[in-house]
């Protein structure tokens, strides 16, 4: 069984709110100085659902990543957690684009790969917070798709995936090839294993240009792009906090009741 | 792309009922429509949902294009995607709007790549340029940390999905003419190719948490599923559904239907009393649209202090029992 997993990278979206700044000329987020960038949090939880149904059934895991400025430590952590094989897509081409350009690149890649039966992505990317690119790719693939997942089982020609709602989960049996994208409900993904760094540091990856994935021109980065972005910008929010006061913690709690009282919030 | 004109919202019902976003769909389309000066349409989808038709004229349709077929009776994409498709090919529409729901969020990006768009995922804004007249669509991005304004220069339609609660409601005007067009959905059960197999409701006792007014969410600092009791007792005594961050729903302390957040709930009740909760963007996004956030936190730099009304430094497990006595007095008296 092949499984491709796209991965993207992302300024780490965990670093704090107060560190957040952009660049409004450019209409860029400048990254925190200091704070590396990380694979997408979802894509790692893809990458953990692709090595679960390896350790259950075999299977080759194959990683996808396209995008500028690639970190080695960062893009090969799916190779250090078990995958088998990275694929790059770096060429200049690519730039600007859109969810649309990078669904197509993605999807051309994929069926150069050959043999694929699950393709597995996050479910959204944590840098534009989109989701769409998956879904994107079961679309120009013309194949199924369901999203978002927190548990995938690979069966005879199908999988059964568990389909996150917001009242609970809906099983579902697809036919393979089929898009399924991840969800943190998933579980952790697990940790590279010193055994997974060094197998990693010695694999080198494969990367492809627009042309080795046989992209046509006009499809990809800015002149394939379907939108534009024309602006990027922080909202202010202006709330004053008004903070309870009291000699104990106890005094305080009920000074903070009393406050909500008066302001007639209970 | 002259051949492309009008607005369509896709409704969405939920139990039979027309559900709150397409009362918000409705009322985003209807602005959007009156600035271009076009018609604004609706595509109600589902199974035995004729009836709920002259309901969405009364909420501001010109034309409700009916798609009522047993096969369409829960959301599949693989249902969904192909009549739609064939709905937009039909009524050919400059602009076409779908929720951020469950359902929005799978039949959207299939829709748009289908019709050889893309959807601007999430807004929280929509508007008209004067000049161009082009959609505008603004829509948070990294987490809830910026906006970001896009418009879809060389597709059509110009798609987006509306975050939920975002916009008004439509007011309803019985009085109100539209038209109501039956379509055909032209499904065959084969064209299923995901199968539903099993459905598992995991939903919990007490007010839902969407239409709850008063919410006590737990963050990571709570701690674990015992200490949750803090937030019950208080949650009892304000006749509030109780909430959490992503972190005690991964762990297991909660349920992961009551995580509010980004990739959670969105919730926009009166009170919102945030216990040690740091306050992130993902967070944010989900409960920043409370009438009144209450932070309790033990780190007085936390994030949450900057978005809240009213705050108190401290543990937790201290604040919360003498906070809930006084509540409790103050609310008796
Ligand atoms: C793409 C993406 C989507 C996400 N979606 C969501 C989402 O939908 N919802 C969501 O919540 N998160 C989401 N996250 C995760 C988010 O980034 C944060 O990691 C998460 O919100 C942090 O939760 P927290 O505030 O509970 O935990 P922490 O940030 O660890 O904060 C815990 C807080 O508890 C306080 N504390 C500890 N002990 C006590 C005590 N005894 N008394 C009082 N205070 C105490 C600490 O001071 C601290 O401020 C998402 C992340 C990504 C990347
Ligand atoms: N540049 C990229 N390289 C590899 N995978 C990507 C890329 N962009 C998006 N993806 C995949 O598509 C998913 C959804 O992305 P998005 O639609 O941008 O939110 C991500 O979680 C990844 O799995």
């Amino acid at each position: 069984m092949n499984i491709v997993v796209c991965v993207k990278q992302v300024p780490d979206p965990e670093t704090p709110p107060s560190s957040f700044k952009i660049d409004s000329v450019a209409n860029r987020v400048m990254p925190a100085a200091g704070v590396p960038p990380v694979i997408s949090p979802f894509d790692e939880h893809a990458v953990e659902a692709a090595l679960r149904i390896k350790d259950a059934k075999g299977a080759k895991v194959t990683v996808i990543s396209m995008g500028k400025d690639l970190v080695m430590d960062v893009v090969k952590k799916p190779l250090s957690m078990g995958a088998d094989e990275l694929i790059l897509l770096q060429d200049e081409a690519f730039e600007g684009g859109d969810s649309f350009t990078t669904a197509y690149a993605l999807s051309m890649a994929i069926k150069k790969t050959g043999q694929y039966d699950l393709i597995l992505c996050g479910r959204q990317a944590a840098d534009w917070d989109v989701g769409q690119v998956g879904l994107g790719i079961a679309e120009l693939l013309g194949i199924p798709s369901v999203a978002p997942v927190k548990k995938v089982e690979a069966l005879d020609g199908r999988v059964k995936v568990e389909r996150v709602v917001p009242d609970g989960y809906e099983v579902i049996e697809v036919p393979m090839p089929a898009v399924v994208t991840i969800s943190n409900e998933l579980g952790e993904p697990r940790y590279a294993t010193m055994k997974g760094i060094m197998a990693a540091a010695r694999k080198k990856p494969t990367v492809w240009t627009s042309q080795d994935i046989g992209a046509e021109a006009s499809k990809i980065g800015k002149a394939g792009s379907r939108i534009k972005l024309l602006k990027l910008f922080i909202p202010v929010r202006e709330v004053k906090c008004v903070m309870a006061e009291g000699e104990s913690i106890e005094e305080a709690a009920a000074d903070l009741a009393l406050k909500m009282r008066a302001a007639k919030i209970i | 792309m002259a051949e492309y004109k009008g607005v369509l919202i896709c409704g969405e019902v939920a139990d039979g009922k027309l559900a709150a976003i397409s009362q918000e769909l409705l009322y985003a389309g209807r602005q959007l429509a009156n600035a271009l000066g076009v018609e604004l349409s609706a595509a109600l989808v589902g199974s035995g949902v004729n009836g709920l038709s002259r309901e969405m004229v009364a909420l501001g349709a010109d034309k409700v294009y009916v798609v009522d077929d047993p096969l369409l009776k829960d959301y599949q994409g693989d249902s969904y995607v192909p009549v739609l498709e064939k709905l937009c090919q039909k009524v050919m529409p400059e602009i076409v709007l779908v929720g951020q729901t469950s359902m929005g969020r799978d039949l959207a990006p299939r829709l748009a790549f289908r019709l050889g768009t893309v959807a601007a995922m999430d807004c929280v804004l929509l508007g008209i340029d004067p000049q161009s007249k082009l959609l505008i669509q603004t829509r948070p991005v990294y987490g809830g940390s910026a906006l970001a304004t896009f418009v879809t220069e060389s597709a059509r339609p110009q798609m987006a999905t509306v975050r939920v609660k975002a916009m008004s409601q439509a007011e309803r005007d019985d009085s109100r003419k539209g038209e109501v067009i039956p379509f055909a959905a032209g499904l065959q059960a084969s064209d299923l190719r995901a199968k539903v197999v099993n459905k598992v409701k995991e939903e919990v006792a007490g007010v839902k948490l969407e239409d709850a007014k008063v919410i006590v969410s737990g963050g990571r600092g709570v701690g674990g599923s015992e200490s949750f009791s803090y937030l019950n007792d208080l949650a009892k005594v304000l006749g509030a559904a109780v909430g959490a961050s992503r972190p005690p729903c991964d762990s297991g302390w909660v349920p992961s239907s009551v995580q509010v957040g980004l990739t959670g709930k969105i919730v926009t009740p009166d009170l919102y009393i945030a216990v040690a909760i740091s306050g992130s963007s993902q967070h944010l996004a989900g409960c920043s649209g409370s009438k009144c956030i209450v932070a309790i936190n033990k780190d007085p730099e936390a994030n949450i202090f900057k978005v809240a009304q009213f705050g108190l430094v401290g543990d937790y497990r201290k604040v919360l029992p003498a906070f809930a006595q006084k509540c409790k007095e103050l609310m008796s008296g």
